[in-house]
């Protein structure tokens, strides 16, 4: 864990017990079927990660991250087809151009760029599903809980 | 505000989901969410009885909107649609929550994890479930007649199918005749029938069929509207040759003074200016090459005009524009051979003895450069020794990855057929694998082995031509017997791989559809749609979609043609009603929506308050993109509204 993260979480008990609360956007044609195939695979993945699907990665509004973070999100996870895979023909192209911008913008009122990733995984990549999960959990755990955005504390259910 | 009357009905899937998840303890915490009347535990939600209890609570509770936690609504949330619109309420007013794909099924060695998130999931499905609005489902008129555009043995099959069930079908074709790559075809494998001898019947039946009008030298330029109200404008090119007076005599072909490569038999032989593409092309009428024609060029000549006894030539015909209006269309645009001088690859085009396979298959027709002579090109020698490389364009990390499917079989038989010729020609075929997966194709291959043909398992990493003799000089390591083989034979030909059609980016691009990495056309499902693509009312059969053979084609075809029909023998089209709504109070007419969206559904209309974005209801396939663009949130998506998304985001993150 970086010293910022310690320096972020003085409470040495919330270090331990804390888990990070990551919002997943999922296209409906690959990304969220991927998901589902991992789930059919009984690919096991850290329970941390909560899907929201949605029908193109385009479809991602940027305030949609935003509320997210405000909301107490560690992490946003946007994921859709792969480049020329797209069912919306080109919809995921204009999410990758649209992220690129907004992480620039998040960067530089001081988010983390972990915080925020954008992948591809396809309908047949149940495996790489679990993977990107594993891997958006790890760094955003090495990270440490969310402050910057931060609206409300969220409801500890 | 009134309170929305939700019902939360908990899944156990059998032990699938009630195995990890405390489904008691979700179905309890569901109660205490706002606006949730009734919450209840299925053994299988799905089920007739849980099914019942849906329908049962609908009508006691008044239930206005029904959550269902259990499996994805990939699988079935159109089964739950049903419920509700059978009970009398709308079929878009259900939200499921998947709690078994993506919380038992992956987290079950984490139970307690897995039951939080799953009431997470079930407070995030509540929140939205309040916000979903009704939505009515549109219907439009459907024109009952299709399009197929190209002309090979999968266009043709595709057309005849159609015109057969009674369908008007409009056969589109950019060359000369119909046919495609299969009349190139001297023999079939694996049976050996004579290509032309099974493909001219129906050749003459499409152009006998009172519901098909085939349309040659013609292409498509522009196509508008959407499934079952397509418009479509098709550009036809003149013959220069009235097609309703020539009648194929030969005579001005006889006479035309000018030779040309003939395209037919790739370049190896000459035709004329004026000519017929091969004798039993369709429409069985002469056209001339205005590139090469005398007249066109120089202008002078015009011999054919005068032996013609029809007085069928006509020099003023121009281009005409026809626009018809059709239902479906049908693309079965085939595919090109991988040209192997792309790459400099085995000295094809620089050594006159490397041809490929199409190149030899005109060489063993009657019809061809040596009349089925197994003779060389470069100086009529007779043909002792020969050989095959397979994967030439395929299976390579360079330029296609795939395997082209029938290059395999194509070298089989071609080496059964010279075999056939004249057994004392000694046959060579260096390969990877060979492929023989199909009906009688493994028969076939050892057919091709026990009648004395070598099969050399190693790629040869170059030829080298002898410069006297134009012998090709050949060595690759035998993998079998890990000894290099050094082997002189007369003539080489490449096993070239199949690859995208040049048109098929033009054509993606007019009809918006999406092709796999490969380049290929991509279908709408890989195993279930394998004939649709992913634009509705359009369908795809053949090599447009990937290498195949000639009966997986015609197998492919019907599959196209019986799914346009499906759509045909509709009335009406449902819309399904997911499409943006522009507010247009706040739309200020930017236009960015128009040149983001990939359907060409928006587009701004000249209102009297300034120029507003619009939507074209049928075109607008509902992804979203204008809606997340939007500068003004001037557009909402039905279904997947902004404050329906974000009160999922609140409440998974614990705002209630």
């Amino acid at each position: 864990m970086s010293k910022n993260s310690e320096l972020q979480t003085p409470n040495s008990k919330l270090q331990t017990d804390w888990e990070p609360k990551i919002v997943a956007f999922l296209c409906n044609w690959c990304s969220y079927a991927g998901a589902d195939l991992a789930g059919i695979s009984r690919i096991q993945y850290p329970p941390n990660v909560r899907i929201i699907r949605i029908p193109c990665s385009g479809r991602v509004h940027p305030l949609f991250i935003m509320r997210s973070l405000q909301n107490g999100a560690d992490g946003v996870l946007v994921s859709g087809c792969h480049p020329g895979d797209c069912h919306y023909i080109s919809g995921n192209y204009i999410a990758r151009r649209r992220f690129a911008i907004l992480k620039n913008l998040l960067e530089y009122v001081g988010i983390e760029p972990e915080r925020v990733q954008f992948s591809w995984v396809s309908a047949s990549e149940g495996e790489k599903f679990a993977k990107v999960v594993e891997d958006v959990v790890e760094q955003v755990k090495a990270l440490g809980p969310a402050k910057r955005l931060v609206k409300r504390k969220a409801d500890p259910h | 505000m009134k309170k929305i009357r939700i019902g939360v009905y908990v899944c156990h899937c059998g032990l699938n989901i009630a195995g990890v998840v405390d489904v008691a303890a979700v179905r309890d915490y569901a109660k205490t969410l706002p606006g949730v009347v009734v919450a209840r535990d299925n053994r299988y939600a799905c089920s007739e009885v849980g099914q019942r209890a849906i329908a049962q609570d609908i009508k006691r509770h008044k239930l206005e909107r029904v959550v269902v936690a259990s499996c994805t609504p990939r699988l079935h949330e159109s089964t739950f649609q049903r419920v509700l619109g059978e009970n009398g309420l709308n079929p878009y007013l259900i939200e499921m929550a998947n709690i078994r794909d993506q919380c038992s099924w992956v987290h079950y060695d984490q139970p307690e994890k897995a039951t939080q998130k799953a009431k997470d999931l079930v407070r995030a499905a509540v929140a939205r479930a309040r916000l979903l609005r009704p939505l009515e489902v549109n219907t439009s008129p459907v024109n009952k007649s299709a399009m197929v555009i190209g002309a090979g043995i999968a266009g043709i099959s595709a057309a005849l199918y159609l015109g057969k069930a009674g369908i008007k079908t409009y056969l589109v074709e950019k060359g000369p005749s119909i046919g495609g790559h299969m009349a190139m075809l001297d023999k079939t494998f694996p049976t050996l029938d004579c290509s032309l001898c099974i493909l001219s019947p129906l050749m003459v039946d499409v152009a006998q069929n009172e519901n098909i009008k085939l349309l040659t030298c013609t292409e498509m330029t522009d196509v508008t509207g959407f499934a079952g109200n397509f418009k479509v404008k098709l550009r036809k090119k003149p013959r220069y040759v009235d097609e309703d007076k020539c009648v194929a005599c030969g005579l001005c072909a006889e006479k035309c003074p000018t030779k040309v490569p003939d395209e037919f038999n790739r370049g190896l032989t000459m035709r004329k200016a004026i000519y017929i593409p091969f004798a039993q092309a369709i429409p069985s009428k002469y056209l001339i090459d205005p590139e090469r024609c005398l007249y066109f060029t120089k202008e002078r000549c015009k011999v054919c005009q005068r032996v013609c006894e029809a007085g069928a030539l006509n020099f003023d015909q121009k281009e005409e524009e026809v626009e018809i209006d059709i239902g479906v269309i049908i693309i079965t645009t085939g595919f090109d051979v991988y040209d192997p001088s792309e790459n400099r690859e085995y000295g094809y085009g620089r050594y006159p003895n490397v041809l490929t396979q199409l190149d030899f298959e005109r060489m063993l027709s009657a019809d061809g450069p040596t009349h089925g002579k197994l003779k060389r090109l470069s100086d009529g020698k007779p043909i002792k020794r020969l050989a095959f490389i397979q994967c030439v364009g395929s299976r390579n990390l360079g330029n296609a990855k795939y395997c082209s499917r029938v290059c395999c079989m194509i070298t089989t038989k071609q080496a059964v057929m010279v075999k056939e010729k004249n057994s004392e020609v000694e046959v060579y075929v260096y390969y990877i694998d060979m492929r023989t997966a199909g009906k009688e194709f493994e028969e076939f291959y050892q057919r091709a082995r026990s009648s004395g043909v070598v099969f050399v398992r190693g790629r040869p990493g170059e030829i080298v031509e002898h410069l006297q003799t134009h012998n090709l000089r050949i060595i690759a390591e035998d993998a079998d017997s890990g000894c290099l083989f050094e082997n002189e034979v007369d003539m080489v030909i490449l096993a070239v791989g199949l690859k995208p059609a040049k048109d098929v980016q033009d054509l993606t691009k007019k009809l918006r559809l999406s092709r796999s990495a490969d380049g290929f056309l991509l279908e709408a499902h890989p195993k279930l749609r394998p004939a649709e693509t992913t634009m509705d009312g359009v369908y795809l059969a053949g090599c447009a979609q990937f290498p195949k053979d000639i009966p997986d084609t015609v197998a492919q075809a019907g599959n196209a043609a019986a799914v346009a029909a499906g759509l045909l023998s509709r009335d009406v089209i449902e819309i399904v009603p997911l499409n943006a709504v522009v507010n247009a109070d706040n739309c200020i007419g930017c236009g960015l929506c128009e040149s983001l969206c990939p359907y060409g559904a928006i587009r701004l209309e000249k209102t009297a308050q300034g120029p507003k974005a619009g939507v074209t209801e049928t075109l607008c396939k509902g992804c979203g993109v204008c809606a997340a663009s939007c500068p003004e949130r001037a557009i909402a998506i039905q279904h997947y509204a902004d404050e329906q998304i974000i009160a999922q985001i609140q409440a998974l993150l614990g705002v209630r």
